[in-house]
């Protein structure tokens, strides 16, 4: 049913804004069908690094390496930059998802309208199929995007926050659809602020402070000492950095 | 009704009077009947109903509201170019202002993203000088009569190759809406989801500025460069007030735009105005009803107090 899951191998990640690197020389592997937080403070690059992995910002040095073929990346942005008052259906929002599927200009099949409609109801979004997305709070907007994100049915799965601005039953709601897909053996990777979560929920963490701290185990990667490291990272930047002298990022393997 | 019978000469029962009749006759259908060059004109302005609208319901959506306005400013120098070399000829002027249109609306989006400025002052830096450089090459050869058809435009120059222009532009945007309609919602709701499962977003929204340019253009001989724009944008701001979808939101601009063509040129000939502001003062008066009587979001309807629902 689900295209194999490619592992997903950073090589010397440099992924800058500018000149200024937002992931600094990253290498490691998320390994296929993990279930992975990515944690640290604000401006530590996670977005960045999702970004990168999705293909929507070009690394400057290093590379993404997702397999062999061209495996499908889903991506929740942390803030969409889509128009909520946009007057369209929720039904209509949901199948986009199925974008890779259908494509510009063939007709959604009757089967697959009934997955955009199950997809609905599996976020706890019943009878909201002609609901104009104008209407929705911002958590049952946040389940839409859920749900359409489970109809484009990609193996690997990057979350930006996906449970800032919703409340305890949402996010324990979309929690479940992300265990669902971590059962399903599809690579999750979830940038989180919330520890407590991330202990609880999350088997591997990826503590980001632009360069990587600790990635492993959550219980190692979150000790005191990776966190206190992770807090003491400039965020300011150097005033008089000069170019960076490690290239070939192999060579410092995590 | 059976067994009384009324003249026949008089009314029919149920309807109006004779005089009535008579008068709706002189102020509605008369004009069309009698002159060729009105009925040559709402045959025109009906082309670009179909078509202009629905693109201004995307333009609208986008937030791109005044880059028509901007596209209908832009085009003047092509066509004042094309003017100065090839004269009052249709497929010159029309490929100068189609050239000349785009230019400005994708070198505005280009140099904003090239420098990171914002794209609206880039857009008025742009059709501010567009405007300029047209009027100054106009008065180079023309004169003020043909600075003043260029800018307003004329009924009386409604003729076969200009006809044959709007029919086949509103051809090929109906055309163009029917195939590509999926990426344009796509693109307009979330262009970032549109890049990242590789709708080729760019793409799609180049083709549409390029049906925008191609409306403005087959517009400017009926309402003049300065009017064109009213006509596709007026019906598409009211048509919110009738429908929640983009689909009901189209239908709608584009029934407002036909029924504003049809009065507006019958005001304009009952009351000697030129056509292009008359058309697009009734578009007005649409967009105005619109606002006040709509059943989304209208102003009346929200003073009507009606009790809240129960859940």
């Amino acid at each position: 049913m689900m295209a194999a899951v490619p592992e997903i191998r950073l090589r010397g990640l440099t992924v800058c804004h500018g000149r200024r690197p937002a992931v600094h020389h990253l290498t490691g592997r998320f390994a296929p069908g993990s279930l992975t937080a990515v944690v640290g403070p604000n401006g530590a690059g996670k977005t960045t690094l999702l970004r990168a992995i999705a293909g929507l910002h070009k690394p400057e040095e290093g590379r993404v390496e997702l397999g062999s073929g061209a495996a499908r990346v889903a991506l929740l942005p942390q803030q969409a930059a889509l128009d909520r008052q946009f007057p369209i259906a929720c039904l209509d929002v949901v199948m986009l998802g199925l974008w890779s599927a259908v494509g510009p200009f063939r007709r959604v099949p009757r089967a697959l309208r009934d997955r955009a409609a199950e997809a609905l109801a599996a976020v706890g979004l019943a009878g909201f199929e002609a609901r104009p997305v104008g209407s929705l709070s911002a958590g049952q907007f946040q389940r839409v995007l859920f749900a359409r994100l489970l109809l484009e049915d990609a193996p690997i799965i990057l979350l930006d926050e996906p449970f800032n601005a919703v409340d305890a039953r949402t996010a324990s709601d979309l929690l479940r659809v992300v265990k669902r897909w971590h059962g399903e053996g599809r690579t999750v990777i979830a940038v989180l602020h919330d520890l407590d979560l991330v202990r609880r929920e999350f088997p591997d963490t990826l503590l980001l402070a632009r360069e990587p701290i600790a990635w492993g185990p959550t219980a190692e990667a979150l000790s005191a000492a990776n966190r206190l490291r992770a807090r003491m990272m400039a965020e300011a930047w150097a005033e008089e950095a000069e170019a960076c002298a490690r290239g070939g990022g192999e060579a410092i393997a995590a | 009704m059976a067994g009384k019978r009324s003249p026949p000469s008089e009314t029919v029962p149920g309807g109006p009077p004779a005089e009535a009749r008579a008068l709706l006759y002189d102020l509605l259908l008369a004009p069309f009947i009698e002159f060729g060059f009105l009925r040559r004109a709402l045959v025109g302005c009906l082309a670009l109903s179909v078509a202009g609208p629905p693109l201004g319901v995307f333009l609208v959506l986008r937030r791109m509201s005044l880059t028509a306005d901007v596209m209908a400013h832009g085009v003047l120098p092509g066509i004042a170019a094309a003017f100065l070399v090839a004269g009052l000829s249709v497929p010159a002027l029309w490929l100068g202002g189609l050239v000349a249109g785009l230019a400005v609306a994708v070198g505005a989006g280009a140099l904003s993203r090239a420098t990171g400025g914002r794209e609206d002052a880039a857009l008025a830096g742009l059709y501010l000088v567009a405007l300029a450089l047209g009027v100054a090459l106009v008065s180079v050869r023309g004169g003020a009569v043909d600075l003043t058809h260029l800018l307003f435009g004329s009924v009386l120059g409604v003729d076969d190759p200009a006809l044959l222009l709007m029919a086949g532009t509103a051809t090929v945007t109906l055309l163009a809406l029917a195939v590509a309609w999926r990426p344009l919602v796509l693109e307009c709701f979330d262009p970032g989801f549109a890049r990242a499962v590789g709708a080729r977003g760019a793409a799609w929204h180049l083709g549409f500025l390029a049906l925008v340019a191609l409306n403005v253009l087959a517009a400017f001989q009926a309402l003049g460069t300065l009017m064109a724009v009213g006509l596709m944008m007026l019906p598409a701001v009211a048509s919110r007030h009738w429908a929640r979808g983009v689909g009901g939101m189209v239908y709608a601009a584009a029934g407002i735009a036909a029924v504003s063509s049809a009065l507006g040129l019958l005001l304009s000939y009952h009351l000697d105005l030129p056509s292009g502001p008359a058309i697009v003062l009734v578009a007005g008066l649409a967009w105005a009803l619109s606002v006040l009587f709509g059943p989304v979001d209208g102003l009346l309807p929200r003073l009507v107090r009606r009790p809240h629902l129960a859940g």
